[in-house]
């Protein structure tokens, strides 16, 4: 028992199924997966298919992260790919033409790569400090998809676009299936290879991986691109389930939600070991967090309360000082996050 | 070393530099920053009819005083090496309260002090939560962020219109000083804040400490500098420059809303690193900060005297700068370790 409960998966694993389970007092059928036309519908299947642009975007983060650096510029990458794709298919003389669809999905996915290559130069070519490196792009990007956009909300009506984020395969939301295969690849690629133990050691001491051989510059660089891919195919998904490029709302913040997925996923912000199933946990749990809300009646607005207190007391619980004061001090706990007591 | 041992003579030695002895390096950036603005006002004077007008000039004050307090704010947490993310969300949460007190009938007198104590103790928590439990400031902040946007949605989620007596006064009334050339109030406060935050780094014990842990907190430390206690205090200036701004915001405003200065903190981010300011800490001045405010001022006026720009260029814009500056930045410090 005392394995299970030391797995660094265990408690954001508890977390979920406990939010889950109080679904079940506001909404008895919450559990309830039935099969219309063919498709899967039920809450769960809610949470998973709300939940495909922030595991994406968290899956990238975790690598990011894992060397020791983070990307604010995600979200602004998701806004410009589906600004693209959806500027693209809007003049394609057949919306619906499964080529043209493709070459768009190509062309934006290119363009996101060539973004994280610019983010992983100014890193670790030019040597700038990762948060403010990426924040360039998080301010200037938004701005190119504005301009990509024009200031307007595109609307599309590619049927072919449609399959990427609405869409359903064998009754599986098409969306979960992309997500299921890029993190499958992912693990494979990070356990099965020397990448994943790269990765780590160039996170947990930069110094220690230079005399040991690792070039970590062309690694910098690679992790920051599988990110900005990740976030590319994330904003594919979040466009093409609205059928429509909106700037301003596509992955507005996701950056600090997915920090948040992989922190709860129990990946340390200072870099080094890395859980990629964690942070994709911790991207479902913010999801059902969400939909949580709205099946209780809370007022939406108070995810955000909610999120902070999860932060607060998730922080707390890795940081070394303050399980040294709470053990040896059972009292000072209460004290703690001052940030609770104004709540 | 160098750069804490010798911590700014004063914020005017920054815009005229002794030629005859060389420039200081440490200058560098802000000098860059005064000349890019001088290269703006010029280009707006050549294309456009009534820039060079001295409105348009203090306009740019008159529109971002709110973002002088903040950013000025932010420089102190900045200057250590940290991040302060939770200004925006500050500046919202304290509109919100207000126009919600006030609305309710209570005297400005009561409300001013109790928003401007609020955002303190805020900035406080931050501070002893980043020191006591060495949480990164960047998360700490980013749940602060979360825990005041939440908060000011929570309490009201449309915009409350303020009609109390101060408030419009504060917003309406302006300092003239001849026809047609007027400035706000909050221009005065917020010049105010701004000559306090460049006395204290320059001249106190409290300032030299601020550059002290940006260079290196390690050695602040053994150097038996209270690094704890400064530590938190520039986070608890930063949320008192944050409500503040929010009060200021309040007045440019006349309402309280939750969605109020959504992405300040970049803003309020990009104008310290603009203004020269080395965002791993230790060196940097006030001054260069309200050079940078000022640069983001210029933009949005050359793009409305432009008039066929549309407001999304401004982003891009600083974008462009922020690189600019950082590329700078990583230059000098080369040269100078």
């Amino acid at each position: 028992m005392s394995n299970l409960t030391r797995h660094r998966l265990f408690w954001p694993a508890a977390v979920l199924v406990l939010l889950l389970a109080s679904n079940v007092f506001f909404a008895p059928r919450f559990f309830t997966i039935t099969l219309q036309d063919g498709h899967l519908y039920g809450s769960l299947i809610d949470i998973l298919r709300s939940a495909t642009p922030l595991a994406l975007v968290a899956l990238g983060m975790t690598m990011v992260i894992a060397t020791g650096g983070i990307d604010l510029s995600l979200g602004s990458i998701m806004a410009i790919s589906g600004a693209l794709a959806c500027l693209i298919i809007g003049d394609l003389p057949d919306q619906n033409s499964v080529g043209g669809v493709l070459i768009a999905v190509g062309v934006a996915l290119v363009l996101s790569a060539a973004l994280g290559v610019w983010n992983g130069v100014l890193v670790s070519v030019i040597g700038i400090q990762p948060i403010i490196a990426t924040l360039i792009l998080m301010v200037a990007g938004r701005g190119i998809a504005q301009l990509i956009t024009d200031g307007q909300i595109i609307n599309v009506t590619s049927a072919p676009y449609r399959v990427i984020g609405a869409g359903y395969l064998l009754g599986i939301p098409v969306s979960v299936i992309i997500v299921a295969v890029v993190v499958a690849a992912a693990m494979l690629l990070v356990r099965r290879s020397a990448l994943g133990v790269l990765i780590e050691s160039v996170g947990a001491s930069p110094t220690a991986s230079r005399l040991a051989g690792i070039r970590a510059r062309g690694l910098t660089i690679t992790v920051y691109v599988f990110a900005a891919f990740c976030a590319g195919i994330a904003g594919l998904i979040f466009s093409s389930n609205v059928a429509s490029a909106d700037s301003n709302a596509a992955g507005n913040l996701i950056e600090l939600d997915a920090i948040l997925a992989v922190v709860i996923g129990g990946t340390a912000l200072t870099g080094g070991r890395f859980s990629i199933a964690g942070s994709v946990l911790g991207a479902v749990l913010i999801s059902a967090l969400d939909i949580t809300t709205y099946t209780i009646g809370v007022p939406a607005e108070t995810t955000l309360l909610f999120k902070a207190v999860v932060v607060v007391v998730l922080c707390l619980s890795q940081s070394a000082a303050f399980r040294a004061a709470v053990f040896r001090r059972r009292a000072v706990a209460p004290a703690t996050p001052a940030a609770e007591v104004s709540a | 070393m160098i750069d804490i041992s010798a911590p700014p003579q004063s914020e005017t030695a920054a815009v005229t530099p002794r030629r005859r002895r060389g420039l200081d390096r440490r200058h560098i950036p802000v000098l860059a920053t005064l000349g890019l603005l001088a290269f703006m006002y010029g280009l707006g004077v050549v294309n456009y009819d009534n820039f060079s007008d001295t409105q348009v000039f203090l306009n740019i004050f008159v529109d971002n005083a709110f973002l002088l307090v903040v950013a000025a704010g932010m420089t102190f947490v900045i200057l250590t090496g940290g991040i302060d993310l939770s200004v925006g969300a500050v500046v919202a949460l304290t509109t919100v309260v207000a126009a919600t007190l006030l609305n309710a009938g209570w005297p400005a007198v009561v409300v001013l002090p109790l928003v401007l104590l609020m955002g303190t103790s805020m900035g406080l928590g931050m501070g002893a939560v980043i020191h006591y439990f060495k949480v990164e400031p960047f998360i700490a902040t980013l749940a602060g962020m979360f825990l005041a946007r939440g908060l000011s949605l929570l309490i009201n989620r449309n915009s409350i219109p303020i009609t109390d007596p101060f408030w419009t006064a504060m917003a309406q009334d302006r300092i003239r000083f001849g026809p047609g050339i007027f400035i706000s109030y909050s221009v005065v406060i917020a010049l105010v804040v701004v000559l306090i935050g460049a006395y204290v780094l320059a001249y106190t014990r409290f300032g030299r400490t601020v550059y002290a842990i940006g260079g290196n907190a390690d050695s602040a430390l053994l150097m038996g500098l209270p690094v704890g206690r400064t530590r938190i205090a520039v986070y608890t200036v930063s949320g008192f420059c944050s409500s503040l701004g929010g009060v200021l915001l309040s007045f440019y405003m006349l309402s309280g809303y939750s969605l109020h200065a959504q992405g300040m903190e970049l803003d309020a981010i990009a104008a310290v690193v603009i203004g020269g300011t080395i965002l791993t800490g230790g060196s940097g001045y006030l001054l260069g900060t309200v050079l940078g405010v000022m640069v983001l001022g210029m933009i949005q006026t050359i793009i409305a005297f432009q008039g066929d720009l549309s407001s999304w260029w401004t982003k891009i814009v600083i974008g462009i700068l922020l690189f600019a500056f950082i590329v700078l930045q990583r230059l000098v410090t080369r040269r100078t370790t």
